[in-house]
């Protein structure tokens, strides 16, 4: 079968980076195409190639066996590729409908936008993904989900012929992401060339036919996805011996990490915020990792902020290493020794304009400078002590971070925290957005970290993660704690009925 | 800031009935992919007065400055003060869109100043030279801005910068350093028009209701009007959904120079010359009653009504201070000024309350 979308030998570079190497790949008619690899392998790079983003250094790129260029991403959804990006990149303050249709709305015969039937063929557009909303409404007013299902209700609504999603379920409930699967089986049905990019292997198995897998900036296997065992294929993309996969496994937590002992380095007693948080209590010692488990909006994220003094609190006291803390003080906190990881390392944390070495230093800048003047070469050598034991990938300090691969990116900012030596640290969803190569190393990390005598809280929407990775797990529902996990006890039935269980 | 509860009051498909537990079957019994209200009535509350804000102190201004002095409220005056805005709003309205689209035009000043001059000068060859020669200078430097903020990737604040002194020194050229002051003659058709009234207003406040009215489907019912927005709130954004944006913000600084042009030459028409040293200062103006009309400085959101509201309301000051009789004019900059910086930080206090 031709294929309707093919890439041949394609090559990109950017400054001490070859980020795609001699790249072929054809995405057929009705196929449901996945493409896999580990962090900076150059899945993204590529996706930016086939989505008029980047102009390729070398190779065509053929549509419909016709040699094409996009010089921009105008061009190439002109030609009927739509692409869903793994961050909702649309327009907050507009309605939805607007979002849904904004460059190309309804007409009337004046020129003007026909705002009714825009919102009536928006409405509809919403109702065949089975996603219920006042299309009316500006999208901020949605939540994350809703609003990635309108990015891809949007992108269906292109009449494409090609659908790029780069990790679309990250932000999706699994209510969502079956939502999701129906409309990708919907667009293979049509006749339409879906490329998936997911670093879950449950849902490319679930929903993928074939696979490329690309592994520093090459192409290292390509083929149908059901000849290939979950084994070999993380073996593909880590580019190790089936052996050794199999038996380090593809998470390298230690289940039985020393138990904690001595006094604890945080006791945060009766955490309360009208809505959010109903007296949360929890003890950390030094050594141990406390999992916070729960849904999404039990109150994780937000005990972790209150800790961080990123929320201020109506009640309840934090008291870190024995002394006392200043709640709702980010600099109270940070003073203590607490140190915390943000969600949304995009928007709370990074600053991608600036370099590995720069991003690393912001938050230590008090403690490596002298009246005010900051030394370079004290800098450099935190940098480079970092940058050597979190095993960042980069081509130099001087790279910008937004160059970086999203669990580099993670790294580097783990980096600066631990740049502060805290004595707590709180991570809130470390994996998120990154692949399993560099997922395990974040997790390994942790570990190492935990073992060195400092305190971690853990939040992570992934029960295996949380299980895995905890000595003990902190269960919230509405903002309070339901139950209590410790050592053989934390298992992801014990989570799950918990969560179950009727606390009233 | 209150928080968000998942079953919030509007739009939420849970019935009023009693809470219902927590559900063995985990997240999916979270119900269907129903979209959850994440705007307290407060965030709705700030929104209202951000988008309508100027309007409620407008009237209160008109309101009090009636009680206050008799010859407020008179025919007479309010004509007397709608067209003195009109020159401003025309300006306004052009730097309402390249607000919105997150930029800014600094150059609209010194382009209302040439292209009252260009009028003058243009009058030679008649009064239509007299209206196409400002617009023809003023759209090519408009259209500069626009290729240079558009395709150049440049810092608007500095290529207007750029522009506002370059226009600027080519006006001293074609003056002769200023020394040459051309009049219009009060016979020829531009003059009549941008003097004559009709229904008791004058012929420019006529022009600025069209334009604004133009300009409000534009923003509200056109691709070009909703791509702007786009491009404010979110560059790369507008950029990733397949919009032109270098060409609509190359559309934007050429449409912001015409206007500017376009209300230099009216004002010359109006006083009966064109001289060189108006306009100085009049960018700030603009993007006082732009900011005052609840447009967005970060880009984004923005009302055309609300600029013209911005605009009258920067005018019915001045003119209140003119009433007072006692305090100079220059306390008409003092109380702008005063007026601005209230604005402003009550825009970040709603902005900051609706989480944008």
């Amino acid at each position: 079968m031709e294929a309707v979308l093919e890439a041949r030998g394609t090559g990109k570079r950017f400054p001490g980076v070859v980020a795609l190497s001699g790249v072929d790949l054809a995405l057929r008619p009705g196929e449901v195409h996945a493409l896999v690899g580990e962090n900076g392998a150059g899945k993204s790079t590529l996706i930016k190639v086939l989505t008029g983003v980047y102009q390729p250094d070398d190779g065509t790129l053929l549509l419909g066996g016709e040699p094409v260029r996009f010089g921009r991403p105008l061009d190439a959804q002109a030609a009927g590729i739509s692409t869903i990006y793994q961050e909702v990149n649309l327009v907050p303050l507009l309605s939805v409908a607007r979002n849904l249709f904004l460059g190309r709305e309804p007409r009337t015969r004046l020129g003007l936008i026909d705002t009714r039937a825009m919102d009536a063929r928006a409405a509809e557009l919403l109702g065949s993904l089975g996603v219920h909303a006042d299309v009316r409404r500006p999208l901020r007013t949605l939540g994350l989900g809703t609003q990635q299902m309108v990015a891809v209700a949007r992108a269906v609504a292109a009449e494409a012929r090609v659908v790029v999603m780069d990790e679309p379920t990250s932000s999706l409930e699994p209510r969502e992401v079956a939502t999701l699967f129906d409309v990708v089986g919907r667009l293979r049905s049509q006749g339409i060339a879906v490329l998936y990019v997911s670093h879950r292997l449950d849902e490319l198995y679930r929903i993928c036919d074939r696979v490329t897998v690309l592994r520093d900036g090459r192409v290292v296997h390509t083929g149908p996805l059901a000849e290939l065992p979950r084994l070999r294929l993380v073996a593909a993309m880590l580019g190790r011996d089936l052996d050794e996969v199999r038996r380090e496994g593809s998470t390298r937590f230690d289940g039985a990490s020393s138990v904690a002992s001595g006094a604890p380095v945080l006791e945060a007693t009766g955490l309360a915020r009208r809505h959010v948080l109903d007296g949360v209590s929890l003890t950390v010692r030094p050594g141990e990792i406390v999992g916070l488990g729960g849904l999404l909006g039990a109150g994780r994220s937000e005990t972790a902020r209150a800790i961080a003094g990123a929320m201020a609190v109506d009640a309840g006291t934090v008291t870190v290493a024995g002394r006392p803390v200043r709640t709702g003080s980010v600099p109270a906190a940070m003073a203590a020794g607490v140190v915390m990881l943000p969600e949304d390392r995009k928007a709370d944390g990074i600053v991608p304009g600036l370099s590995v070495r720069e991003n690393i230093a912001l938050a230590a800048l008090p403690t490596l400078s002298r009246a005010g003047i900051v030394s370079r070469a004290r800098q450099d050598a935190i940098v480079d002590r970092f940058v050597t034991r979190l095993r960042i990938k980069a081509s130099g300090p001087d790279q910008k971070v937004g160059e970086l691969s999203g669990g580099n990116q993670q790294k580097v900012l783990l980096a600066r925290l631990l740049a502060r030596n805290p004595k707590l640290l709180l991570l809130d969803e470390p994996t998120r957005g990154i692949d399993i190569g560099a997922k395990a190393e974040v997790q390994g990390l942790i570990d190492e970290l935990a073992a060195e005598g400092l305190g971690v809280v853990l939040i992570s929407s992934e029960f295996e993660e949380v299980v895995e990775g905890s000595d003990s797990v902190v269960v919230l529902r509405d903002g309070r704690v339901v139950a209590t996990l410790h050592g053989a006890e934390v298992t992801e039935d014990a989570l799950i009925s918990a969560l179950a269980a009727d606390g009233d | 800031m209150t928080p968000v509860s998942p079953t919030g009051p509007a739009g939420s498909a849970s019935p009023a009935g009693p809470p219902s537990p927590a559900s063995p079957t985990g997240p999916a019994a979270a119900g269907a992919v129903t979209a959850v209200t994440a705007v307290t009535r407060r965030e709705r509350a700030a929104g209202i007065v951000q988008r309508s804000g100027a309007y409620l102190v407008l009237a209160l201004v008109v309101l009090v400055a009636s009680l206050a002095f008799d010859s407020f409220a008179t025919t007479g005056n309010a004509r007397n003060i709608a067209i003195q805005s009109s020159f401003l709003a025309i300006v306004a309205l052009g730097m309402t869109f390249v607000i919105i689209s997150g930029g800014i035009d600094l150059s609209v000043g010194s382009v209302f100043a040439l292209g009252g001059v260009l009028a003058a000068y243009g009058m030679r060859w008649g009064s239509l030279a007299a209206v196409l020669l400002p617009l023809a200078v003023c759209g090519a430097i408009g259209l500069l801005n626009g290729v240079l903020v558009g395709y150049g990737r440049l810092a608007p604040f500095i290529v207007t910068l750029a522009t506002l002194l370059g226009a600027r020194g080519l006006l001293l050229v074609i003056t002769d350093e200023g020394s040459i002051t051309r009049v219009m003659p009060a016979d020829s058709l531009l003059v009549r028009l941008a003097q004559g009234s009709v229904l008791g207003l004058g012929w420019p406040v006529w022009i600025v209701v069209v334009l604004f009215a133009l300009g409000a489907v534009v923003l509200n019912r056109t691709r070009t009007g909703q791509s702007v927005l786009a491009i404010g709130a979110s560059r790369d954004a507008a950029l990733l959904m397949g919009l032109p944006v270098a060409r609509r913000t190359t559309l934007l600084y050429l449409a912001s120079g015409l206007l500017a042009g376009l209300a230099g030459a009216l004002a010359a028409a109006y006083s009966g010359s064109g001289v060189t040293i108006v306009g100085v200062g009049l960018e700030l103006d603009a993007i006082a009653a732009v900011v005052i009309g609840g447009t967005l400085l970060t880009g984004g959101a923005g009302t055309i009504g609300g600029t013209l509201c911005g605009v009258l309301l920067l005018r019915v000051i001045q003119n209140v201070i003119n009433q007072i009789g006692t305090l100079g004019s220059s306390y008409q900059s003092v109380v702008s000024g005063a007026f601005l910086v209230v604005v402003v930080v009550i825009q970040a206090y709603l902005s900051r309350e609706q989480r944008l």
